[in-house]
């Protein structure tokens, strides 16, 4: 791959509709970390009948068509885009409602 | 009526027509093999959960579909990992059906418990923990389906042994699983191909194992002549259009012939089909056929722009995208191109290869006159397996069976007692190295037991011989653990496991003993002892272009 000289691109959210089943977060978890993509954060939750949603927190650059493209084939994925206009700073605000007062977890 | 899960099994198995398992019992699939004793399928007993797998890959590769392998849990499942791999790389459809600790003890460490699912999830193309007896309904119809549908690949089915022993009330049954039909090509797409074909000075044709997976080597053969455009096909596309075909020009890349790389160089066009741009036949990808446009078909959406960016792309069967192109693309004569391929082809002849038959090259030659278009060829892997793949008049597809993309050793033997467990009509002929012989040699017990007509060739070099030829090439001769000191007497084990063993080194007249041993009916190992120091040539440095090869003729420029 050619050298990024462009300063570290801001995320972009993928919106995925899984399979809820044991499982299906090792094989997506286990698709970055083979295909050596980036993934920055990971929301999930089940949306009734058998489903999940799930919003994954990735790169914008040049393996972002790839990274969709296998997604896509995974069995258990039902659906995934480019979640457009999503909060990229819910990642980041999580963070408060877990950790309130930012110390350390007890 | 209530059926265990064991019979439920079988039973789905009968019903999708599966008349062949290969595969090796234990504690933990005993349930499904009591329920096997009493079924229509013919189960192969293998040596080694390794040999299971490949022998299931052999069927599947023969016939193209899927093949059906068994182990048990713990070492049988992980001693399937090599063959499983070896199915997604080279898209080959299988079923791997593996017997699990019981329910309640997963995640115990109990006796021969082992994560297949977490084992196999990166190697299939889905795998299944199934947790009830009722779910094995659903789950078992739909391992074929993924298993066969678009590209296909492996699908692991781990089944825990009380899912097996428990009872069910069966009402309809489901319908076997098949491979969905592919969807219909886009026209606009065609036309978009068809219009830069026709432009086209310099084309060239690029075919992979998805051409021979869609049956569509006729077709790229009418498009080659069509376009009159010369065909070059990748490891596991030989055989798709006839190695006589006089456009046709083997196979491209690493060991790919200094006027095939050379002419793929200079095309302005390039039309590919069921391929991936793989490294081994890309050599660097950048410099890959440099000047040309792209027209990308597969299957399989994630291999378009994956490795090489195409100026037209379709994520389509081969077969309806070749018949789609040959609707729309008018007959040309393109003889300029014609003449630089037969000036090219001119300045790199042939080596003179005399008629020593314990030259490698010769081997292959004299294997290639005695057997018929219909003959199947499996190999190892290694320099004999590159020798076969330049020097083996392939003329049909589905007739090369060898482990393109994981390269493994040890694959030859076990998936030629396949091809010839599913097709006893064909001749079927292993070609291995002494290295790669050893690798699944137990399986030398199985081929004796079913007494199938399955001859093995070892090319005997007493070296890893791939592994010594990049030490001299690319280390500086420093050799290093690539030669065999011991070196065992390949007739004699043949002997010992009760087949036929043949030692060419020790005949007055080799060819004519290797070409007796091949014509007489039943199984057969004859080891030939070939050049120690013979390199597999031309070559592409690894990370080189393919144009800068070393070895072959020298005058092509």
């Amino acid at each position: 791959m050619p050298t990024e000289t462009v300063p570290r691109p801001a995320g972009i959210v993928l919106e995925l509709l899984v399979r809820n089943h044991p499982g299906v977060m090792a094989h997506i978890t286990g698709l970055f970390a083979r295909r050596a993509f980036n993934l920055e954060g990971i929301l999930c939750g089940p949306v009734g009948g058998d489903r999940s949603r799930m919003w994954l927190l990735v790169n914008d650059d040049a393996k972002l068509e790839q990274i969709v493209k296998q997604l896509a084939k995974l069995h258990d994925v039902m659906s995934v885009g480019e979640r457009a206009g999503a909060d990229v700073t819910l990642f980041h605000r999580l963070e408060a409602a877990l950790c309130p007062g930012g110390g350390r977890p007890a | 009526m209530k059926h265990r899960g064991s019979e439920i099994i079988c039973r789905l198995l009968e019903r999708q027509g599966v008349e062949v398992v290969a595969g090796i019992p234990g504690g933990s699939n005993l349930p499904l093999y009591d329920a096997l004793r009493d079924s229509a399928i013919r189960h192969v007993l293998a040596r080694h959960e390794q040999g299971a797998g490949f022998i299931a890959q052999g069927m599947a590769r023969v016939t193209g579909r899927p093949g059906v392998c068994l182990a048990t849990s713990g070492p049988g499942a992980t001693n399937l990992l090599t063959a499983i791999a070896d199915a997604k790389l080279d898209s080959v459809p299988l079923v791997a059906i593996t017997g699990q600790v019981p329910l309640p003890m997963i995640g115990t460490d109990a006796f021969q418990e082992v994560d297949t699912y977490g084992l196999t999830l990166p190697i299939t193309k889905h795998n299944f923990l199934v947790r009830s007896a009722a779910e094995l309904l659903e789950v078992i119809p739909l391992a074929f389906t993924l298993a066969a549908s678009g590209r296909p690949g492996p699908v692991v089915v781990d089944v825990p042994k009380d899912v097996q022993t428990a009872s069910i009330e069966v009402g309809d049954w489901p319908e076997p699983g098949r491979a969905a039909p592919p969807a219909l090509c886009d026209g606009a797409v065609l036309d978009a191909m068809a219009e830069r074909i026709r432009r086209a000075e310099r084309p060239v044709l690029y075919l992979g194992g998805g051409v021979a997976q869609a049956g569509a080597g006729g077709l790229a053969r009418e498009l080659a002549h069509r376009m009159q455009a010369p065909v070059v096909c990748t490891l596991m596309g030989l055989g798709a259009v006839p190695c006589d075909d006089p456009l046709c020009l083997g196979m491209l890349g690493m060991h790919g012939a200094r006027h095939t790389n050379l002419l793929m160089d200079e095309a302005d066009l390039l039309v590919v089909a069921g391929a991936r741009f793989d490294d081994r036949a890309t050599g660097r990808a950048a410099e890959f056929c440099r000047h040309a446009d792209i027209l990308h078909i597969d299957i399989d959406a994630s291999e378009i722009d994956k490795i090489k960016k195409s100026c037209v792309s379709l994520a389509a069967d081969a077969g309806l995208a070749l018949e789609g192109l040959l609707a729309r693309v008018a007959p040309a004569a393109r003889p300029a191109w014609a003449a630089r391929l037969a000036a090219l082809r001119a300045a790199d002849p042939a080596p003179p290869a005399g008629d020593d038959p314990l030259l490698p090259q010769n081997l292959i030659r004299l294997i290639g006159e005695v057997s018929t278009p219909d003959t199947v060829v499996s190999t190892d892997v290694g320099q004999h397996q590159m020798w076969t793949a330049q020097g083996y008049p392939f003329r049909r597809p589905r007739r090369l069976l060898t482990s393109g993309g994981l390269g493994t050793m040890g694959f030859g033997l076990p998936a030629a007692i396949g091809a010839a467990l599913a097709r006893p009509d064909l001749p079927v002929v292993c070609v291995s190295g002494d290295g790669s012989i050893l690798m699944n040699v137990q399986e030398l017990a199985t081929l004796a037991e079913l007494d199938l007509n399955v001859k093995v060739v070892v090319m005997n070099n007493a070296h890893l011989g791939l592994v010594r030829q990049q030490q001299e090439l690319f280390y500086q001769g420093r050799y290093f653990a690539s030669s065999f000191s011991a070196r065992p007497d390949f007739a004699a084990i043949a002997r010992g496991f009760g087949l036929r063993g043949v030692d060419l080194g020790a005949c007055a007249d080799p060819a004519a003993a290797l070409r007796a041993a091949l014509s007489a009916p039943g199984p057969c190992l004859v080891n030939a002892p070939v050049h120690e120091t013979e390199n597999v040539l031309p070559m592409v440095p690894p990370g080189a272009a393919n144009r800068e090869m070393i070895g072959g003729s020298v005058h092509a420029n």
